[in-house]
């Protein structure tokens, strides 16, 4: 082909000589612009959140921490840190802020809830990951579904009226109270089931079918090969479920507020009623607390000292897949 | 205690029980016998032996309940390793490997262990479920039943004019009704239902009032003039039970005589199961302990309970209609802040968000946040936004009279703060699925990046947005802890009128009544229940359904 007759046709078919040429360099657009930070204040958000939990509750805490107070003697106290762990009674109101019998009742209700949730929460895992039909599946994944997604406050009220009078009836109206840990955490353990199922599922079914033939293939029962391939393989986000699952027991409240009572009460007894960190909160913040009052301040110092607990756990839950997680390519 | 020693060691028992089903089974095929029948050995001995060996222990030791616990456990595993060793060889030779009828004898016992645990991996499936379904029975079982419903007068003891009327209430007119009326009810109760069902003043406003003339207690309302310039608390009988007529029509007259001169009570009540089964031992003792009663049956949910309005004191006659409209405005301001705010942070952080530093604290700060407990989140909203802006949430700033920031405004903002981060990852997800050749097509075109997020990424992934922000919202339908600690009030009389109202939700008044110690409320909380799993249901279908939509436009 000749070039003149490309020129040619350049000449027939471009832009005509006297329009300014199409200016292909970046332009600024100021809508743009403006939407991208509004977008990115969205985003931004959440970090304010973040902040703002910490610094309430962090400035309110110290409120607690710092404020003085006078004994029998006339000698003047002032709250310290140490205080918190020192001590064994929790009377905010009466400067007394040993947090040891919240703490022993958190841990002593989520301790009850895991003992219901992990087995069978894991077993249901297994079935519905290595035995069960994909019919079956189907049908109870929305059932386990529906189970997570009942208000806590319905779980509440089921442990009042169902688990109590079920756990009276088998261990003496004497021995269980009507407000019991025990029935709350067992409760509760009920409520974290379908957390521990569906998370530790999805950590069964990512392990490659590969791996379960290559055991089938040297005469593996499926017994044998769930429990000496597929959950080695899956652990780590085994792990990782447990772990959210104790978190979401420690920062339980309405069961608690509900089933387990309203007393300070530093006892392992789990058929006895006892605050636990988010009950204790939820009580006593019913209707008119007032302001810039000790037991105000209290309630700040126990959410900070939960927010910290709960956030250490997810983060260690992220920290246990990202460092031991096998990847299968 | 002993009982709660003998429920432990059963329940160690079993336990035993079952480890010597698994480990006898292998034993026996080992020493040539069917696994089968070790199971069955070990299954035998394991509870029996452990059961007896705690009663022994306890009356050994009386007073050490931990000890024969340990004791009996100890003692039950110890008799499963003698039962294995004391299983007599049968098997002619043990070679390293085994062969032939050994083989299959090991096999077998391998699978007879596989389906043990399977049917208790299948028990666990089983319990899950058998829990939701006790769950909405124990719901279920409360909110229909037998009540004994007691009149405080009889209907036949009605007199008019000093003579009784024996005919049934339908029938009678309303200048029947008006007499009953003044003829059945001392005069101060007729001056409260004028205030409380004709002029509907504030309860603090009635004592004032009482002193004031007919024309100002009845400003706008109908009133003989003759009476206009009477003070209201001289009127008689006869004068208030006109106004009452003047005012309600015959139906609400009828209304007034059944509910405030009948006035039925609910004194007694029963769960469904005992009202289908022991209905004739009800009836009798009904018949007993309150002779003037009758039983009947009733529905705590029904029409009038959505509809009436809270009765912090009569579990049987209050209505759950505060607590709804409550509910629904929270909801509507959590939505409206929640959504914007968090579908925009999911654009900027799938559409814009580069591989900095700040991004990616941004991101694992959201995952973060989504674990934060609910009622860390009412803390934060009974700092900021009930306390530190006060001036803006109880509507000073604009003029609205509520007198502290424990609003449907604070309520509304502390719940969008807690769906924020559920809302921005279930929308990025959604965005994450837009394929890049859309984008692609879109930018080839020559359109700029927003024009291309708003003409094709959202349109294509607004399903999955929707979806997942009505099961965010789901969630905070059903949030009670952060609305306790934001100060919602738990019994309102009358309904919230707006964002700057004070306020009651559904949550907040199951958790009221579920704590009270009269056993209807609880009756009324199971009815509530009802009406907020209903709700859940509803948004959950409809989720449902625009997910299923959704996919199948993809296929």
């Amino acid at each position: 082909m000749d070039s003149t007759i490309i020129r040619e046709r350049t000449r027939t078919v471009g832009m005509a000589p006297q329009q300014p040429p199409l200016g292909l360099g970046k332009q600024v657009r100021p809508g743009e612009s403006v939407i991208q930070g509004f977008l990115f204040l969205c985003g931004f958000m959440t970090i304010f959140t973040t902040i703002a939990i910490i610094v309430v509750l962090g400035r309110e805490s110290l409120l607690l921490v710092n404020s003085k107070y006078i004994d029998e003697s006339g000698a003047i106290h002032s709250i310290g840190v140490l205080d918190f762990v020192n001590t064994t009674e929790w009377q905010p109101h009466r400067y007394k802020v040993g947090i040891a019998p919240l703490a022993t009742a958190t841990l002593l209700s989520s301790f009850i809830a895991m003992l219901v949730a992990l087995p069978f929460g894991l077993g249901s895992a297994i079935y519905l990951s290595e035995y069960a039909s994909p019919k079956v599946r189907n049908t109870v994944k929305p059932v386990l579904e529906v189970l997570a997604g009942v208000p806590t406050v319905v779980y509440g009220f089921f442990a009042l009226q169902f688990m109590t009078p079920l756990l009276q009836s088998a261990f003496g109206a004497n021995t269980v109270e009507i407000f019991n840990v025990a029935s709350a955490g067992m409760v509760m353990g009920i409520m974290i089931l379908p957390l521990v199922a569906s998370m530790s599922e999805d950590a069964l079914s990512a392990v490659p079918r590969s791996l379960r033939e290559a055991s089938y293939g040297l005469g593996s029962t499926r017994l044998e090969t769930t429990v000496r391939v597929v959950l080695p393989a899956a652990v780590s986000g085994i792990v990782a479920a447990f772990i959210i699952a104790i978190s979401r027991a420690i920062g339980e409240t309405m069961i608690m507020a509900i089933a387990a009572g309203a007393r300070s009460n530093f006892s392992l007894n789990p058929f006895e009623s006892a605050w636990t960190m988010t009950g204790y909160i939820a009580s006593i913040s019913g209707g008119d607390l007032a302001y810039d009052t000790l037991d105000y301040n209290s309630i700040f110092a126990v959410g900070l000292l939960l927010f910290l607990m709960t956030l250490g756990l997810n983060i260690m839950s992220r920290a246990v897949v990202a460092r031991f997680r096998e990847v299968y390519e | 205690m002993d009982r709660i020693v003998f429920v432990t060691v059963v329940f160690l028992g079993l336990i035993v029980s079952l480890n010597g089903a698994l480990s006898t089974a292998q034993a026996a095929a080992r020493k040539g016998y069917r696994p089968r029948l070790g199971a069955l050995l070990g299954v035998a001995t394991g509870l029996p032996v452990t059961v007896l060996a705690a009663l022994a222990l306890s009356a050994l030791f009386p007073g050490q309940p931990i000890l024969s616990v340990i004791g009996a456990f100890a003692a039950g595993m110890a008799a499963l390793g003698a039962l294995r060793r004391a299983l007599p060889e049968r098997a002619a030779d043990q070679d390293a490997l085994p062969n032939g009828e050994a083989l299959q004898r090991t096999i077998a016992a391998r699978h007879l262990q596989g389906s043990v645990l399977r049917s208790l991996f299948f028990l666990s499936v089983v319990l899950a479920i058998a829990m939701l379904a006790i769950l909405l029975w124990t719901v279920i079982d409360k909110t229909f039943g037998l009540t004994a419903v007691q009149y405080t007068v009889q209907p036949e003891q009605l007199v008019v004019n000093g003579e009784p009327v024996n005919r049934p209430l339908d029938e009678l007119t309303g200048a029947e009704l008006q007499e009953i009326l003044a003829d059945n009810a001392r005069v101060a109760r007729l001056r409260v239902f004028v205030l409380e069902h004709v002029t509907r003043a504030a309860d603090a406003d009635w004592p004032a009032l009482s002193g004031e003339p007919v024309s100002r207690v009845l400003k706008g309302h109908e009133y003989p003039a003759e009476l206009a310039g009477v003070a209201f608390n001289a009127l008689d009988e006869a004068q208030v039970a006109s106004l009452l007529a003047l005012n309600l029509n015959r139906d609400g007259l009828q209304e007034l005589v059944f509910d405030e001169i009948i006035q039925p009570q609910v004194v007694d009540s029963w769960p469904l199961w005992e009202s289908l089964t022991r209905r004739d031992a009800i009836t009798a003792f009904v018949a007993d302990e309150y002779p003037e009663a009758e039983v009947r049956w009733r529905s705590w949910v029904s029409w009038e309970f959505l509809t009436s309005p809270l009765d912090p004191r009569k579990p049987d006659d209050t209505g759950l209609r505060p607590a709804l409209i409550g509910s629904l405005l929270v909801i509507a301001i959590t939505i409206a802040v929640a959504f914007p705010v968090g579908v925009g942070a999911a654009i900027y952080l799938e559409e814009y968000a580069g591989d900095t530093r700040l991004n990616q604290v941004i991101q694992t700060n959201i995952s973060n946040l989504a674990g934060v407990p609910s009622i860390i989140y009412g803390i934060l909203g009974l700092a900021i936004f009930v306390r530190g802006l006060e001036a803006i949430t109880s509507g000073q700033a604009f003029g609205a009279s509520t007198a502290n920031g424990r609003t449907v405004l604070s309520a509304g903002f502390t719940l969008a703060l807690l769906i924020l981060p559920l809302i921005i990852i279930n929308a990025q997800e959604a965005i994450r699925a837009v394929p890049a050749s859309l984008r692609q097509a879109s930018y080839g075109l020559g359109a700029t990046q927003w024009q291309t997020i708003w003409h094709h990424v959202l349109p294509y992934a607004l399903p999955g947005i929707l979806t997942g922000t009505i099961l965010a919202i789901s969630r905070a339908i059903g949030e009670t802890a952060p609305l306790i600690l934001v100060g919602g009030a738990t019994y309102l009389t009358r309904d919230p009128e707006g964002p700057f109202s004070i306020f009651t939700a559904l949550p907040l008044i199951i958790y009221r009544w579920t704590t009270l110690p009269q056993d209807e409320f609880r009756n009324a909380a199971a009815a509530a229940i009802v009406v907020l799993l209903a709700l859940l249901l509803t948004l959950n279908s409809v989720a449902i359904i625009l997910r299923n939509r959704f996919s199948r436009r993809l296929s």
